[in-house]
This record gives structure tokens, sequence and C-alpha cells, in this order.
């Protein structure tokens, strides 16, 4: 089986969780032996791991005819991919594209990240990949997120093969409710044009079905996993220097993720137990409205803000934590909350977040409901019981989430519309 | 000649209203009394009163052959006669025919046989007073909150008075062994032991309206045919299982109440009869001894108390009201005790479990978490106001015996006291003389 997929992010180099979804995924897929993947981004860095999937980068794939020798593609190319896939590329372009601005190479450039001109990269992106689909041989195509959806169509259009789009997230998420009319449209396009839809959730299964009116036998639930940890992040010591409890809410501080249910709960927390400590880490443009509220509350000697968190870092804030809190207001999967109980943090989860679908040893409360979020925290932190149990059950618990058990649920789909069973 | 023994279990706790952790301190009652109210009228309605009204009517059909045995909560009487008094008096009602047995348990259906044995004792003992001011009994036979019987429990049970007690027919306890007789403890032989016919009381409790069953409908007369067909030396079929089999497990509309009313008349055409505990107890001699090392209930699969007791967060509760017992004993406050009663029902421990995670198990609770969280947080309030009555510092032993000597000194206050009386009464007769 041979998947052509079409993503905007690959580790190491990443910017949200879309990324890490689809590192896991694929080298979940990759561990069935006839599983194929050609995975394309649009920037490659040459530093991704290629050992279970081939990486294809979309500013490296030309677009208009240039005349290069096989050295200088070498010489240009050789970090990133076989140069002998550049001519390749080259012997399949479809149109005139000499208008475009291009490269020495003929290829578009690409920023890789979110531009404001986001909208010309996915259609530049799309160009591309009728390339890449005429040239690479392919039995099913994957694309992940709105972002990628026109060169999935483009490339279904070209090979005939049938569409899978995965859904990680929408723009209902994205905006409590106000999209974006032109990413509504291209979602919207996206759907209706795919053979199959991935959801990472039930409720974003839901959103699908029910806010751009899909058929609900197209669309499958598959759950994200996690990877598990690597040995030197299980190593990372706690370096809590208090031996007071910490509290921690870890993400964007946007509207999203619900960071002011955070503030008021520990407001009710450290009424009642001056002991606690509460941490915000990361950054977001509800930040500074956060501050103030701690502020107001008169608890910021008691709440601290860590600004943005990447890598290892995270681990150690993660490490020093006594519980993890994750109050979303809408949340497609959140895997964060399932790299906490991998470190062996208990949990508080919000109910509108899709990873409470499969949590059973996480405490799940509404996100609005900050008296039962307090409690929750309270209890933790009081009731040793209950921070062990959830602890122990809790880390066990995401030890058997594995993305090889999703990368099968995946190939059942591609079985499906491919119509091998 | 087989006899079937009908035994009911009749409990409800009182559940616990939402109780936050800033209200520790602040907020001393616990209950949530819309809830209990609302459930034992619904229950009542659809159970207690019309299962009651049946059970009657087919004594006297019967001609005062039908007999049965009730075993009921202590706290579960105490809400019915705040919300349901009528459910009091159709029991009295009954009670009044003879052929009701009333057995004695703990009164708060609690697990205090499992970690606290003199609370244990305690409350078979408020127990039984409860029964004798209700119906004016005085019960002779024993069941342990939800069938739970191990070798250490019987021989308390023994040691309070007990010759009979009833349990559960485990797999795993009997073997090859059949149910249908009667057996005696290993450690206190002259308890005698009944234990449950698994199969025959869970086509009721269980399969009865279950349609993918294949006996499905089961009727009065295939019943008790199956029952005559066991073998003949097989003498005493006991049939336990929840009051609320029938009409609300099985509403009315199943059939349960006419499949009941059927039952005496094929019983008698197969002569077999029914019998209470007490009456078997008495005629009948055990044919073998059990040991039981572990605790046995008559709960899931495992017939053990993991529903309770399995996970730490079940075990930690536990733990600490277990703790408690002392120094509540020590407390004279009558809010403090009826509070620790009703703490202490088996039921708070059972909306814990992880067992089952989501599926199956009744809780009010949306998860086991926020059950152990609200129970965590009224204990943390009561355990606050148990040790307001005494100072902290103080330990167990020695409040005791300082409360000892108060009472000892307080005692001889008194009778110096009278003496003195007497003496100055006589001086002033003297005086007079």
């Amino acid at each position: 089986m041979k998947a052509l997929m079409f993503g905007w992010e690959f580790p190491p180099h990443i910017l949200g969780g879309l990324g890490t979804a689809s590192y896991g995924l694929t080298k979940g897929m990759a561990l069935q032996p006839d599983m194929d993947i050609t995975f394309c981004i649009p920037k490659p860095w040459g530093d991704e791991d290629q050992s279970f999937l081939k990486i294809i980068g979309v500013d490296n794939v030309p677009i208009v005819w240039r005349d290069v020798n096989y050295d200088y593609v070498k010489e240009r190319l050789g970090k990133f991919m076989d140069p002998q896939l550049y001519f390749d590329f080259r012997n399949h372009i479809y149109a005139d594209f000499s208008y475009r601005y291009v490269n020495d190479l003929g290829c578009l450039e690409f920023s890789g990240r979110y531009p404001n001109n986001l909208l010309e990269e996915i259609n530049n992106y799309s160009i591309v990949a009728g390339v890449i689909a005429r040239t690479i041989p392919c039995d099913v195509i994957h694309a992940h997120d709105w972002l990628t959806y026109p060169a999935g169509i483009h490339a279904k259009q070209v090979t005939g093969k049938p569409l899978v789009i995965h859904v990680h997230a929408t723009d209902y998420d994205r905006s409590r409710g106000n999209v974006n009319p032109d990413v509504y449209a291209i979602e919207k396009n996206g759907m209706d044009n795919a053979d199959h839809i991935i959801t990472v959730s039930n409720l974003t299964r839901q959103t699908v079905i029910e806010k751009y009116h899909q058929d609900p036998a197209k669309v499958t639930t598959v759950h994200n996993a996690v990877e598990p940890l690597s040995p030197e992040i299980l190593a990372i010591e706690d370096k809590k220097g208090v031996k007071d409890k910490v509290i921690t809410f870890l993400g964007r501080i946007t509207m999203q993720k619900g960071p002011e249910y955070f503030v008021e709960a520990a407001a009710k927390v450290l009424a009642k137990a001056p002991h606690a400590r509460f941490i915000m880490a990361g950054n977001g443009d509800m930040m500074d409205q956060m501050i103030r509220l701690a502020a107001s509350r008169n608890i910021s000697d008691r709440f601290h803000f860590t600004g943005f968190m990447k890598g290892k870092q995270v681990y150690e804030v993660l490490k020093a934590s006594d519980v993890y809190v994750m109050p979303s207001v809408s949340e497609p999967f959140g895997i964060s909350p399932l790299e906490a109980m991998q470190c062996g943090v208990p949990s508080i989860i919000s109910k509108q977040s899709g990873c409470a679908e499969i949590l059973n040893y996480a405490v799940k409360v509404d996100y609005w409901d900050i008296e039962a979020l307090a409690d929750a925290m309270y209890s933790i932190i009081t009731y040793p019981a209950l921070h062990d149990f959830l602890k122990v059950e809790g880390k066990k618990e995401v030890d058997n989430i594995k993305w090889e058990y999703a990368g099968q649920k995946v190939r059942r789909i591609y079985d499906m519309v491919t119509g091998h069973h | 000649m087989k006899t079937i023994c009908f035994y009911f279990q009749i409990h409800q706790p009182f559940r616990l209203k939402r109780y936050r952790f800033f209200d520790i301190g602040n907020d001393h009652y616990y209950y949530d009394d819309f809830q209990n109210e609302e459930i034992i009228h619904r229950i009542a309605e659809k159970c207690y009163l019309p299962a009651n009204r049946t059970i009657l009517e087919m004594i006297r059909n019967s001609g005062g052959k039908f007999k049965v045995a009730f075993s009921i909560s202590g706290v579960a009487l105490e809400q019915m006669e705040i919300y349901a008094p009528e459910v009091i008096d159709s029991f009295k009602e009954l009670a009044a025919t003879g052929n009701v047995e009333f057995l004695s348990e703990t009164y708060a259906h609690s697990l205090s046989s499992l970690g606290d044995m003199e609370e244990f004792k305690h409350q078979i003992k408020k127990q039984e007073d409860k029964l004798q001011t209700l119906f004016g009994v005085k019960p002779t036979v024993f069941r342990n909150t939800e069938l739970i019987y191990s070798d250490d429990i019987s021989e308390v049970v023994y040691e309070m008075g007990y010759r009979g007690m009833l349990t559960e027919g485990a797999k795993h306890i009997l073997g090859w062994k059949s149910p249908n007789y009667m057996y005696a403890s290993a450690v206190q032989p002259d308890l005698h032991l009944l234990l449950k016919n698994d199969r025959f009381s869970e086509d009721l409790s269980d399969r009865f309206t279950d349609y993918s069953w294949n006996e499905y409908p089961l009727t009065a007369d295939k019943y008790i045919s199956w029952i005559a067909n066991t073998p003949e030396s097989e003498q005493v079929i006991n049939l336990f299982m929840n009051y609320e089999v029938l009409g609300s497990l099985h509403p009315a509309e199943s059939g349960i109440f006419e499949f009941f009313k059927a039952l005496p008349h094929y019983a008698a055409e197969k002569g077999i009869s029914f019998s209470t505990p007490s009456e078997i107890f008495k005629l009948m001699k055990p044919v073998d001894t059990l040991a039981v090392s572990y605790p046995i209930s008559w709960v899931d699969e495992e017939k053990d108390c993991s529903s309770w007791l399995g996970n730490v967060l079940q075990q930690e509760a536990f733990r600490k009201i277990c703790e408690m017992g002392e120094r509540v004993h020590m407390c004279e406050p009558r809010r403090i005790r009826q509070d620790w009663y009703y703490l202490q029902s088996s039921d708070h421990f059972y909306y814990m479990s992880t067992k089952h995670m989501g599926a199956g198990g009744f809780s009010p609770y949306d998860s086991p978490y926020e059950a152990f969280i609200n129970y965590m947080n009224v204990l943390s309030d009561f355990i606050v106001r148990v040790n307001a009555q005494f100072p902290e510092a103080i330990e167990n032993e020695e409040l005791n015996s300082l409360l000892t000597t108060i009472k000892n000194q307080g005692d001889e206050i008194e009778s110096l006291q009278k003496e003195l009386d007497k003496l100055k009464k006589k001086a002033a007769a003297k005086t007079k003389q």
C-alpha cells in the first residue's frame, strides 16, 4: 500500500500539535510491513527522521523547467533528497508556470510556517502537488488539515486515487464559532471531495457532520496517541525548589485553551490551601490579560508565568508539577495531558476536549465549572491517595495508547477506500 | 421435602450533596435531601408498597404458607420514617402476619466488619434496637452488608449471640459443594450458615427481563419445576436478592408481581414449602463446615469486596473512617454520631469503584474521582468537627482514661453527695429531736 501524504509540519521543526501527530501516525503506520509512505511538507530542514518514510520538500520540486546539471542539483538538494528525483519531477511538469516567481531550480519558495500570505502558500502547495502526484505512484492520498486539502484534491484529480483527509482541527475549534469564511470554504471543499474523512475525536466528528454537513458514514474517528518518552526525557529530574504543591497549565494562552478558568480556580484553591503554587507556561494573545487577572485576584505571588517553553523545557515543567490542568473550551484532541500522564502527573481535563473520550484515569470537569475545577485541584494536592492513584493508573493507561493501533485503524480506512479487503 | 427461603435486602444510603472543599469548616450539613427524598418516594411507589401488598396478599391467599425474610438497614428505615412513613406501616402489617422475619445487620449498611470490629458490634446493637422499636421483634438471624462474610466475621457474629447467618454461595469457596444445604463456620461450628443459590437467585434478579436469555420468558411453573428437579437430598433453596427486583429493577409491566403471586400455587403442587431462615436453622443440621479466610460478598462475578475496597481511593477513604472510629465513640453530640453512621454506608465506597469505569454500577456521580473528592471533602469537615471535641494532641488511650477518670470522679461525687445528703438529713433529724 503506497500512501502519498500531504502535511504542513514534521518534527523536529514544529509549531504546534499537527507536526507531532503527523510524526506519530506515520511512524505507527510504518510498522505495517507493506506500508510505503511518502510525506510532503512545504519546507524541510534536512534533519528530519527519514528512517520509516520518505520526505519530499515541496520547495524542492520544480514547476518550471530549468537546465541544470546533476552535480549542481546534488550540491543544492543533496541533503533533502536523491538528486535523481529532481529530474523525475522535472519530467512531469504539466503546465507553463514561468510567470510565477521561482528560483534557479524552477521551484517555488515556502516559509513552512503560518505567514500572512498563507492562502497563497496553500495555493502554491497545490500547484506543486500536481507535479508530485504525476511522479510518485500511490494507491491512496492522505491530506493532513485544511492547509493541504487543496493539494489533496488536486492530486486526486490527477491520479484518480481515493482521497482521505485527516481533520486535526476545524476552524470552529480555533475561533469559538466565529469562523473565517475563506478557511471554512477550503475545509468544506476538502471534505466534500474526500472519499473518507478521519477525525481525531468524536467531538470533531460531530462538528464535521453538523457544521460541514458531511455524511456520517464517511467520517471515522481515529483518536491520536502518544510516542513513548525517550530515556533522556525520563531521566529529567524534578528540579522543584519549593516544597509547595505545583499546579500547571501548559499551552498557548488563547481563548481556545480557557486560561481564565484556570486563574479563577487558582484563586479559589489558594483561599483554602495557601501552600499551592500555580504555573502558566506558554504564551499567547491573552497572556497580558491573564497577568492582570491574577494580579486583581491578589494571587500574583503564587501564580507564575514562564513564557514560551519548548522541547525539554516542557518536560522539566511537567516533572516539577503535581497536577496538570487543561481547561480547554474546545479541543479537537489535546495531546498534552497524555504527555503529562506519561510523566506521572495527574491530569484534570475539560469534558470539551477530544482526549476526554479515551482517558479514564484523568479527572474531567466542564471547562466553565470553576468550582469543580478548583475542587479537583484541591483534592489532588490534599488527598495523597487520589494523587497516587491517578499517577500510577494514568501512566499505565497512556502507555497503552499507541500510534501503532491508530495506524491500524487508518489502514483499515485505506483498505476500504481502495477496495482492498 | 424441599423448602424455599426468600430473603430481600432493603437499603438506601443518605446520598451526599455536592460538597466543595471551600465548604469544609463552614457547612456541616452533608446530605442531598432533595435527591434522597425523590429516590425514596420513587422506589416506595414502584417497589416497596406494591411489593409489600403483593406479599401480604400471597401470605393470605396461601393460608399462611408463604414466608419471607427482610433485612432493612437502619439508615433506610430512618429515611422511610422521614419521607415515606406509609412504607413502615406496611411492613408493620406484614410483621403482624407472623410469616415475615426481620434479620439483623449493621445499622448503616456499613463495611465495619472489614475494618472496625468494635464499630461492627456497636452497629448490630443499634440495628437490634431499631427493629425492636419499630416492629417489636428481636432478630435471631444475622445478615451482613451485601452478604459479606469471613471466618473473622463469623466469630464476632457468634459472640453477638447469633447462631444463624446468611451469606453467598461463592463458587470459589464451595467448589463442588452445593449451596442447597446448611453449612457451619469453620472457626465457630455453632454458627450455622445458609448460602445463596446463585443460579436461581439471579434468574430472578438479573435475567427475568433479559430478552436474549434462552429461557425468556420465565414462568412460575417453569421456575418451580427447575427447583423441584434439583437432587432429592438438597433440601433448601435460598433465594436472596434485593427487594428492588420487585417493581424497580424489573418494572411491574414485566409481570414480576404476577410471577411471584403464582409461586405458592406451583410450589404447593410440587410439594415445596416456604420457610424463614430461623425456621430452617431450627430444623436442619449443617452437613459440613466452610473456611473463608478472605471476605466474600454477593457482588459481581468475583464475589469479593473489590467493589468497595478494590482501589487505593476506596482503601484510603475507608482507612480514614476506621481510624476515626475510636475517637467518635468518645464524642457525645448526637449530630456527630448520626453523621458517623451515614458516612459509613458502603454505597459511598461503591461510587468510587473503578472496576467498570463508566459501564454498569449505579452512581449519582459522573466519575469515581468526583465521588472520592466529594466524600473526602465531607470527611475532612467531619474530622475537623470530631477533633474540635477534644484537644488533638491527646492520644486516644490517654483521652479514654481521662474520660474514665472524669466519669469515675463524677460518679464518686454523686455518691458522696448522696451520702452527704443522707447524713445531713440524719443530722437535721437529730437536731429536731
